[in-house]
């Protein structure tokens, strides 16, 4: 018996208490809301009465995952100043969305993705071939998810495995979602986000109350021999071998940029390298800089998760407030995540020489620890503080995303490919069958992570999700001459390269393939399949216009009418007149 | 593209209409995009070619961390703040021209 709760040993009660508290109101107000909808359609609707403010806290709660609590820090902290253009990009990547699709998508009155391109193309085909990436880029998300789940219980039971976590958290959310928990309405959601943004930024304040401020610990990490900055300066303990040097990791183009390169001139002859590095090193860092951004801007506005929420708005006015309203909302909490990267550079650099589970993803959680070296308990609670924000993060994220994949599964791909005819009572088998099925791989998939990081599996997401949706949205939106065989193809073409591009980069960099010869050889395909987007976003958007081109003639026949629905303001009131339309021609074809 | 039928004959379903739509939307959007994307596409840029400017302290930040780490999010929301303001307006502008034609017709 005692042996079998070993890894209860070197718990903090303060840090077990916060967060088994968060773990327990997340899953009773799951269910508490459950209760409350019991429909999608309730959803909606209860979603359609609430105001701007509650809207937008609703939606940013949902946005806000592991990657923003935990691994922008950690990604901060392992890689410097490049790891920065994740957070602004995260941020930023609402106002494409605002400017290009949000308002038509609002009008349309598709709920979700596979609705609107089912609707634009009158295809219940294409339906079936948008639906898919819903899966893909749903399973790249929750990766990240479970590493953060591992990561911290893992931090809070010392004795526990990495992949102890990620299945006993997997589990958990799984049967909870299974059983019908976990369906998120306006409230939680809000709830969630404030709940966060209280857990990232009370331990920031009171940890540069005690240590320094976040401009004396990057004033720091300047050379000794420029000029001194006028900053209260700070206490700094040494960095350890591994951690990159302050110089690579201030500026631009550092670690995370450059390592192809690097990896590359390591392999040549010593006399070949420096040369090798002045050619290609800071060239490929700003190709891979602007891959990145493109991948996180453009991937922003192509997340199912996150499109569905603009319908719980009023109007089309309302879904731009509301839009805005996210955008500060979350950009106030993208301060705080780089600030822990900092401050754990120069207060914790021991995490810098563990990896995977132990490694500098584990930041924002440790970190406020260090105040009980002055002020008893109270670093306990801060680091509590933190586990509990860390907990809402994966927990919401986790199971947004497996009800939409899980509804994607029992709902397209059962419901409507494999039986049709189906009794309500199997539609409700499926789902829970859908669920625990979803549930497992990612969990599977999960326990396999350990040693990517955080930040960089959303990124691969986003990545996906930017050649696949986000040409389909954008094109669908503005141009009238999309067939859906090009749209189709360009989805396909451009999602599956980067599918294809991320999945070969994360086997290899977890050694499954031994691919390091072939990248040192080819520094400039690996940048280029590591962040995709620079070409695959092209690649999606030039097929759908050629094989839009070339099938011409299948234009949809009312697509003057889609477009009006798109573009015209709401008020003309020609979306009900574009229903009664629709509804016509079915009678008029089933008679 | 099939010929409007009696029924959709009038303003709000010409031709003419959805072109000057989509056109001043499009307009807007691309204008405020245009202004976002100097910025995000120049931030790298800077970095690369004067990298000495960038790496200016200004009380403990690098410029390049100050813009990027701050500032970047405040320049966003008025883009989009903007945005919207020009958005309502061009709507109720929209509405106003249905009204004058059909008047007219």
């Amino acid at each position: 018996m005692t042996a079998s709760f070993a890894f209860l040993g070197g718990v903090d009660p303060w840090i077990f208490t916060f967060s088994f508290i968060t773990v327990v109101v997340t899953i009773g107000m799951g269910f508490w809301s459950a209760r409350r909808s019991k429909t999608a359609s309730d959803f909606f609707v209860a979603g359609r009465s609430v105001s701007v403010g509650w809207n937008a806290s609703a939606i940013s709660g949902e946005y806000l995952s592991a990657a923003s609590f935990m691994g922008v820090a950690g990604m901060v902290m392992s890689s410097g100043y490049d790891a920065l253009w994740y957070p602004v990009c995260y941020a930023c990547g609402y106002l494409f969305l605002l400017l290009f699709i949000a308002g038509p998508l609002r009008r349309f009155g598709a709920y979700t993705i596979p609705d609107f391109a089912e609707g634009r193309y009158d295809s219940p085909v294409f339906r079936k071939i948008a639906v898919v990436f819903v899966l893909f880029i749903g399973f790249f998300y929750t990766m990240p998810q479970m590493k953060g789940a591992g990561v911290t219980l893992a931090y809070i039971f010392p004795g526990m495995p990495y992949w102890g976590g990620v299945v006993l958290v997997g589990a958990v959310i799984t049967f909870n979602v299974a059983l019908g928990g976990m369906k998120g309405i306006t409230l939680v959601q809000a709830f969630q986000y404030w709940a966060k943004m209280f857990a990232i930024s009370v331990p920031v304040f009171v940890l540069m109350a005690v240590f320094g401020f976040y401009n004396g610990h990057l004033a720091e990490t300047s050379a000794p021999t420029s000029p001194a900055v006028d900053v209260a300066s700070v206490a700094r303990k040494p960095l350890v071998e591994k951690a990159p040097t302050d110089a690579s990791w201030i500026s631009p183009f550092g670690p995370l940029t450059t390592k192809a390169v690097t990896a590359a001139a390591a392999a040549r002859p010593a006399e070949e390298r420096a040369a090798f590095l002045a050619e290609h090193q800071r060239s490929y860092s700003l190709l891979y800089t602007y891959s990145l951004i493109m991948a996180l801007v453009c991937g922003t506005a192509g997340l199912p998760h996150i499109l569905v929420r603009f319908y719980t708005n009023p109007d089309g006015v309302a879904a731009k407030r509301t839009t805005m309203w996210v955008m500060i909302l979350i950009g106030v909490f993208y301060v705080f995540p780089p600030i822990f990267g900092v401050l754990g550079r120069n207060l914790l650099p021991e995490l810098y020489a563990a990896t995977g589970a132990k490694g500098t993803d584990k930041i924002v959680l440790e970190l406020p620890r260090i105040i009980n070296e002055r002020y008893g308990v109270w670093g306990s609670v801060m680091s509590g503080i933190t586990c509990a924000g860390a907990f809402a993060a994966f927990m919401s994220t986790f199971s947004g995303l497996l009800v939409s994949m899980t509804g994607a599964l029992a709902h397209d791909v059962y419901g409507r490919m494999l039986r049709p005819h189906a009794k309500p009572a199997e539609r409700l088998l499926a789902f829970k069958v859908s669920a625990v099925v979803v549930g497992a791989v990612a969990i599977i998939l999960g326990t396999g992570v350990e040693q990517l990081q955080i930040n960089f599996m959303v990124g691969q997401a986003f990545a996906i999700a930017a050649a696949s949706y986000f040409p389909l949205l954008f094109m669908s939106v503005w141009w009238r001459g999309m067939t859906m065989k090009g749209a189709a193809t360009g989805m396909l073409g451009g999602g599956l390269a980067a599918l294809a591009c991320t999945t070969v980069i994360n086997l290899s960099d977890l050694k499954k393939v031994d691919l390091n010869a072939f990248w040192a050889a080819h520094p400039l395909a690996r940048i280029l399949c590591e962040q995709p987007a620079i070409w695959t976003v092209p690649l999606a958007i030039g097929l759908m216009i050629v094989v839009s081109k070339l099938t011409a003639e299948q234009v949809p026949a009312d697509i003057r009418m889609k477009m009006l629905v798109l573009h015209a303001p709401e008020t003309l009131g020609l979306k009900q007149e574009y229903i009664q339309e629709h509804i016509q021609e079915h009678i008029g074809a089933s008679h | 593209m099939p010929p409007p039928t009696s029924a959709h004959d009038d303003v709000v379903h010409s031709e003419s209409f959805l072109r000057s739509l989509m056109r001043r939307q499009l307009g807007l959007s691309v204008s405020c995009a245009a202004t976002f994307l100097v910025a995000l596409i120049g931030l790298p840029l800077l970095n690369y070619f004067a990298p000495a400017l960038m790496a200016t302290r200004v009380a403990g930040f690098t410029l390049s961390w100050l813009v990027v780490g701050v500032l970047f999010f405040p320049f966003v929301w008025i883009i989009s703040w903007i945005f919207i303001q020009r958005s309502i307006a061009l709507e109720e502008e929209e509405l106003r021209q249905v009204q004058r034609r059909k008047e007219v017709h």
